[in-house]
């Protein structure tokens, strides 16, 4: 089969969802392939947050259906569900007393028993995951001694211990400063590419999605507003309907990437 | 430098590096230790010695002769060991639950207390109590279905939609603990003859003696302790919040609603035989996991074990201090307890232990 020809991973089909009364998501449709960094941007309240949060079973869809490889992921138990969607969440609520070894290893808890004993098979993936994001050398340290940035790489190993083939992340660059940001993005681009993962990302700064996604996707009100590459969906237009500032944008002039400036 | 040796060397002189890295034999050890100085001392002292020589030849392997009162083995067999077994399974009930407890709810405050558990299993209890011909052992029974009773009503109304937060479950908790205290405390007053039992029930003292409570309850507190044992993996994943632990492949409402059960059954023993026993299940699992951490999977048997111990080492004081008197052993626990515990904290703001 040709490479093209393979069907996306991830497909989401008019997926609506409700906080009680209020309409959170309004019939989103959106496929993420194989290999492929999708950026989800959007003022907030705009369902980033309970997009991810309806793909990963925490709040149950009001309709639409979620397929991934082609099976319907809606009915899944939440083990069933683990093995095939990864979570990056923000790195604010951590067992602050576990050693990164063992919250890495609970990325594994989708395949182990009720006694939680680990396998050779987890333990190995563990030790993958920790070497592949660099927190290896910090295996034994407490999670609450280690730095923002380190964290958020702890999160990425255990999503990546996971093993599931459909990575989400929110705005995994919150809370860091700039040097650990420009770290991470490098390390999911590159694991992505190399573990061919299909990637849904939540972030809040528009150059770093231009710089890091193969497409965006516009979220506002619950409803997807574009989608695209970065230079379709973050125009001037686009941007000033959704959050209501005006921007201008250039082409960066050594990494020909698409560039974002505000207007005052 | 020969390294074994320097090993061998510290597992005989290192007390402290042995503790660190063997809590479940030092624990065991003294455990042991309670049990033996738990059905020595009393108002009459049998030597230890002398102890442990009865406790063999009862049984069918072991003959020993001795210089002994036949006395000692009357108090012993059928009075001070029942009663010691019993302190020492309340102790691990009280401390295992409490430590699934506060795991589940991630507070350290959390014990059975704060979910209104023991309250409504000792509203059980008394109500059991206040029933003329009644039996005994309906008691634990009572105190089962009163705690029960109580987590189903907290559980119902602590539920918004689909989901249990642990606020409005805590919340919820306290207000129905306090009312089940209030018809307690109401059923004593209107009850003349019972009054000085459920004063002593209240306070934490023991209102049965000899092997036939013990037997009625071990069923109780095996399955509750064997259940939390278990549930040890599932609190760690917990420990991230109930959102990471459902993207984990953790099925969090069925988890929270099997701790919740085994935890209940578990207090509702300890209650229904040793009445209100208070901040073993607070402070032990705080010293548990000061020394050896917050891993669930060791912290849960190991608060089990330390329960026994602190709950015996409590009794002992309060049978010995006023002697031939008895001091309710809810009274010692939280004379002790309660500064001890300031100190744990004052102490745990300069680390990260929780």
């Amino acid at each position: 089969m040709k490479k093209n020809g393979n069907p996306p991973v991830l497909q989401i089909r008019s997926l609506s969802a409700n906080y009680g009364d209020v309409k959170a998501l309004k019939g989103i449709s959106l496929d993420v392939k194989q290999g492929e960094i999708v950026g989800l941007i959007g003022p907030n309240g705009a369902g980033k947050s309970t997009l991810i949060k309806v793909l990963s079973g925490v709040l149950k869809a009001s309709s639409g259906e979620v397929l991934i490889n082609q099976k319907e992921v809606n009915s899944y138990s939440p083990s069933q569900r683990a093995r095939t969607l990864a979570v990056v969440p923000q790195a604010r609520q951590l067992g602050g007393a576990f050693t990164v070894e063992q919250a890495v290893l609970l990325g594994r808890t989708a395949y182990l028993g009720f006694l939680g004993k680990p396998a050779k098979e987890d333990l190995r993936k563990a030790a993958w995951a920790m070497e592949q994001t660099e927190v290896d050398s910090l295996a034994d340290r407490k999670l609450a001694e280690i730095s923002g940035g380190e964290q958020q790489r702890v999160l990425l190993a255990r999503a990546l211990a996971q093993d599931a083939p459909v990575l989400l992340l929110d705005e995994p660059t919150n809370h860091l400063d700039l040097r650990y940001q420009v770290h991470l993005l490098k390390l999911v681009k590159r694991l992505v590419k190399q573990e061919r993962l299909s990637v849904l990302m939540a972030m809040h700064d528009l150059n770093q999605v231009s710089g890091t996604a193969d497409r965006v996707v516009l979220l506002a009100n619950g409803e997807l507003k574009a989608v695209g590459s970065p230079e379709e969906v973050l125009t001037p237009f686009n941007i000033l309907q959704a959050y209501q500032a005006e921007i201008e944008t250039f082409t960066h002039p050594k990494t020909n990437k698409h560039i974002i400036f505000p207007v005052e | 430098m020969d390294l074994s040796g320097l090993q061998k060397l510290c597992t005989q002189k290192c007390l402290i590096n042995n503790m660190k890295t063997r809590p479940f034999l030092m624990i065991s050890l003294l455990l042991g230790f309670s049990l033996l100085l738990s059905i020595a001392l009393g108002a009459v002292t049998i030597p230890p010695g002398n102890a442990l020589k009865i406790l063999l030849s009862s049984l069918p392997w072991f003959e020993f002769s001795g210089d002994w009162p036949a006395y000692f083995e009357t108090i012993l067999l059928d009075l001070r060991l029942p009663h010691t077994i019993l302190v020492a399974l309340t102790g691990m009930a009280l401390a295992g639950s409490g430590a699934s407890f506060q795991g589940l709810f991630r507070n350290p405050l959390a014990d059975p207390y704060l979910i209104g558990v023991a309250s409504g299993a000792g509203l059980g209890a008394i109500i059991v109590m206040s029933i003329p011909q009644v039996g005994r052992y309906l008691i634990p029974f009572g105190a089962f279905l009163g705690g029960l009773g109580t987590i189903a009503v907290v559980y119902r109304l602590a539920k918004v939609g689909r989901m249990v937060p642990l606020t409005t479950l805590i919340l919820a908790g306290v207000a129905i603990g306090s009312f089940a205290s209030a018809l307690t405390s109401f059923l004593m007053l209107i009850s003349d003859e019972m009054i000085l039992q459920a004063m002593n029930f209240l306070l934490g003292g023991s209102t049965v003696t000899g092997w036939e409570p013990l037997v009625i309850a071990l069923p109780y507190f095996s399955a509750g302790l064997t259940l939390l044992v278990l549930g040890g993996h599932s609190l760690n994943v917990l420990q991230f919040g109930e959102e990471q632990a459902q993207q984990l492949g953790l099925h969090v409402e069925r988890v929270k609603l099997f701790i919740i059960i085994s935890a209940s059954l578990t207090t509702a023993a300890a209650v229904s035989f040793s009445g209100v026993i208070g901040f073993v299940g607070l402070v032990v699992p705080h010293i548990i996991r000061l020394l050896w951490g917050s891993d669930y999977k060791k912290l849960i048997p190991l608060s089990v074990l330390g329960g026994g111990v602190i709950l015996l080492l409590s009794d002992i004081l309060a049978r010995t201090i006023m002697a031939p008197g008895y001091l309710p052993v809810g009274i010692v626990t939280s004379l002790i307890g309660a500064p001890f515990f300031l100190w744990i904290l004052r102490r745990a703001k300069k680390e990260v232990f929780w």
